[in-house]
């Protein structure tokens, strides 16, 4: 028989509390965080006529339909074309597909003596104990090299595309960017301080133990890029610009990529002018071994997770 | 080992590494490490052709501690180091003439981006160039790929968006295809490297095992790379892609980028596959068919086009139809003839955007005909640069259009079934050139008549015309100078880099 509570002393109690949030009766977030009601979506009357206008100038001016019957035919045809070329090319592929050697079977050509030498010797001669590593930043590494660099382009195009330049653009992009920012929202920056953290240690586990186990360069940097992008949505542009600007992803990602050729570089003419190599492979299964591997995948990392929030911040506002 | 050999890595990872330092540095001081780089590497590449004629046998690079089926190699032959060369004396002229343009049109802060897109870009066709490894070309291509969008955007306005986003989704396409194609044949010889896969499927061929997916990577592989080179049918994105992006850009676009795919195009039918099986497939008639109709739609959509830089463009289409077609007669003197008219087409090409572009400037920077009026009188430098282009595209002796129809022609006699169609394609398509390019010269040499009447008040320019002469675009009229030169060279001297690519082409083999 427990000691019988008066209403008062119950209603201040958590299980009380957690009653009501239960059955919807009190919202504990109500008044304490800071809500917008959605407004509906009203245009005006300019903005409607200026798309009409729009419209109206790309059919009339720019394409001509009226007095341009190739474009109306072309229309049409291209139409019937896209189904028939898709349809033709679904039909050839699934038929190339039925001829190919069976999937997964032992005498496939696919399992040859290449194969072989990177699954029993790519540990003495590679030193990293995943296999896939040491293949792609080892045997391969020249290809590993060129895919960096297809991040770093596409990171340029990227600027050169949304980047925003001119002072009074960045001025009304900045504003328009503060109105939908969400502002601090308990919710998110509560779970965003438990799990920012954690996600970052993760994610440089990921890419240091690239060579022990699976992970490396490129997972690793994506979850490290999650990481800054969930931060960043939960604290606002504010919070980031004191660590991550412009600046600090141009030298990042110079830093990364140069350190990535450099060492490269020396394996590769070392390599092919039959000088040994003087980098030990160390024992395999330690944190420092396998050679370059290590800090290849942490300059991969530091490119992947560049280009991840680079792009995020792109395409929210144009700028860092 | 000679140390000559490490130069086509050099030459790679220095044109790589130019990327991101370019990106630390501003747009003047970025400018001056990208005209080193491409001097630096046509140099190298200059030392690596002697050496390999002089040697006169092709030799294998490790790319690290590695032999070749496990590690990257390059290989270089004759053709290679002639082919590395001559892209970057083209890439080189082309950033000499586009030099104002660029100042102008692109945002003063994205100056350097444009220079990080190009040094990639060379460094992306210098490897598919020298790659001996087919998956090393896929990821050497893609970012040749992004490249050529950067370069279509970086002048931002709606229409190049609008054909960078064309560029893109084609040029995807093509990817997408030529990454199948490499699929399925990984899937029958479990190679990469192409010397082994070569091998491997020779042996296919003698057994007829695999008989339909060998046809099927082969004709992926062909259609995307014809795709990404705009072969006729898939040359939607062309005209605004070359049309409306910066000078520097649409020369670039147009000799460089479109013929890196193609020699990489000869490369699998050589080393990957072997020309005798390309040759029983029946993929080559497709490329025949396709790139017939090509020289003459190519042509005839250049005839209607009434803006200069997208006749240029057009023109564009017909030619690359020429290099198919070559490909597509099968036999070893076409394919010289299709690679020695990826040279003269780059040359003229380029030439043409760049002397266009200082026809422009004189008319008040409108591209219409009837502003162009008496252009060559304005600026002499250009016309006589555009008479020169144009008579090489038509095809007069002395320039180096003029030997490839030439050597199309030798190629297409004796072959039973394609001679008459070729014979018959190259002199339409000669006549339909003609018409757009005579056509055009007529017009910049039209005087500007003093005192307009009835008859003459429609040629009369509606622009603000004024001259200009050699000296105030110092660099642009350098850079149209060396390319007359190396027209002419290509066209007079013709003998010895036909035998060169000869030798190449049989060290391919």
């Amino acid at each position: 028989m427990s000691k019988k509570v008066s209403d008062e002393q119950y209603q201040k109690t958590f299980s009380y509390k957690f009653r009501q949030w239960l059955d919807g009766t009190k919202d504990p977030f109500l008044g304490n965080v800071e809500m917008k009601k959605q407004e509906s979506f009203h245009e005006d009357a300019e903005t409607i006529r200026q798309r009409e206008e729009d419209k109206k100038h790309l059919t009339e001016k720019v394409y001509d339909l009226e007095h341009n019957a190739e474009v109306r035919i072309f229309r049409k045809i291209y139409k019937v074309f896209c189904v028939l070329f898709c349809t033709f090319l679904v039909l050839m592929l699934l038929a190339g597909v039925s001829y190919l050697p069976t999937f997964g079977s032992a005498d496939n050509p696919a399992n040859n003596e290449v194969a072989a030498r990177y699954i029993e010797n790519g540990l003495q001669e590679t030193g990293a104990v995943n296999i896939v590593t040491g293949m792609i930043l080892d045997y391969r590494a020249f290809d590993t090299l060129g895919e960096s660099h297809v991040l770093f382009i596409a990171t340029c195009t990227v600027l050169i595309l949304l980047r925003i330049d001119r002072k009074e653009d960045k001025i009304t992009y900045e504003a328009d960017d503060r109105t939908h920012e969400p502002k601090n929202d308990v919710i998110l920056q509560t779970v965003a301080r438990i799990l920012v953290p954690p996600i970052l240690i993760f994610g440089c586990y990921i890419i240091l133990a690239g060579h022990l186990g699976p992970g490396g360069g490129f997972s690793g940097g994506a979850v490290i890029g999650a990481g800054l992008i969930l931060y960043l949505n939960a604290f606002g542009f504010a919070k980031t610009e004191k660590f991550f600007t412009a600046k600090t992803y141009r030298r990042m990602s110079f830093g990364a990529l140069a350190c990535y050729s450099i060492a490269k570089s020396y394996s590769f003419y070392t390599g092919a002018n039959h000088i040994e190599s003087v980098i030990p492979l160390g024992t395999p299964g330690a944190i420092l071994s396998s050679g370059l591997i290590l800090l290849l995948n942490i300059c991969v990392g530091i490119v992947v997770a560049g280009t991840m929030y680079t792009f995020y911040c792109m395409f929210r506002k144009g700028g860092y | 080992m000679d140390f000559v050999r490490n130069f086509p890595f050099i030459s790679i990872i220095l044109s790589l590494f130019s990327g991101p330092l370019s990106s630390i540095l501003n747009g003047k001081w970025a400018k001056r490490l990208n005209t080193a780089v491409i001097s630096v590497i046509g140099i190298m590449s200059q030392a690596v052709l002697v050496y390999v004629l002089h040697t006169g046998e092709e030799f294998v690079y490790y790319m690290g501690h590695f032999p070749a089926p496990w590690g990257n190699e390059i290989r270089v032959g004759v053709l290679e180091a002639f082919m590395a060369v001559f892209f970057c004396v083209i890439m080189l002229l082309c950033m000499m003439g586009g030099i104002a343009e660029r100042q102008k049109e692109i945002e003063e802060t994205k100056q350097n981006l444009y220079y990080i897109v190009v040094n990639l870009l060379l460094c992306s066709l210098l490897a598919l160039i020298y790659t001996n490894d087919l998956f090393t070309a896929y990821v050497f291509v893609e970012i040749n790929t992004i490249s050529a969008c950067g370069l279509i955007m970086i002048k931002q306005n709606g229409r190049t968006i609008e054909a960078a986003t064309r560029y893109m989704i084609m040029s995807l396409l093509g990817s997408g295809m030529l990454l199948l194609g490499i699929c399925f044949l990984y899937d029958l010889t479990g190679q990469l490297l192409m010397s082994n896969i070569k091998e491997q499927v020779q042996l296919l061929a003698v057994s007829g095992q695999y008989h339909i997916p060998l046809v099927v990577s082969l004709g992926l592989m062909s259609v995307g790379l014809a795709i990404k080179s705009a072969l006729y049918p898939f040359h939607a994105w062309l005209p605004d892609a070359y049309g409306y992006s910066t000078l520097s850009s649409a020369a670039i676009l147009s000799s460089l980028v479109s013929k890196g795919y193609i020699f990489l195009l000869v490369k699998i039918f050589y080393r990957v596959i072997g020309f005798d099986v390309v040759c029983d497939s029946k993929v080559i008639n497709v490329l025949f068919v396709f790139g017939i109709i090509g020289m003459i739609m190519g042509s005839v959509s250049a005839i209607k086009e009434k803006d200069i830089r997208r006749m240029i463009a057009f023109s564009s289409v017909a030619q690359i139809g020429y290099i198919y077609m070559g490909f597509g007669l099968g036999t070893e003197v076409a394919v010289v003839a299709s690679v020695y008219h990826i040279l003269s087409h780059a040359a003229t090409k380029s030439l043409l955007f760049v002397a266009a572009s200082g026809l422009t400037d004189a008319s008040g920077g409108s591209r219409h005909f009837r502003d162009l009026t008496g252009a060559g009188y304005r600026n002499k430098l250009a016309g006589v640069a555009f008479t020169v282009g144009a008579l090489s595209m038509v095809g007069i002796p002395m320039f180096s259009g003029f030997i490839s129809k030439l050597l199309f022609a030798q190629a297409a006699m004796g072959h039973t079934h394609k001679m008459l169609p070729t014979l018959i394609a190259l002199a339409i398509s000669t006549v339909l050139n003609a018409v757009y390019f005579m056509k055009t010269v007529i017009r910049i040499y039209t005087p500007v008549p003093k005192n307009p009447d009835e008859a003459t008040v429609n040629v009369l320019p509606t622009t603000e015309c004024r001259n200009i002469s050699a000296k105030e675009q110092p660099v642009k009229s350098v850079a149209l100078f060396l390319f007359i030169v190396l027209n002419l060279i290509l066209g007079l001297n013709s003998e010895p880099i036909i035998r060169l690519l000869e030798i190449g082409i049989n060290m391919f083999g």
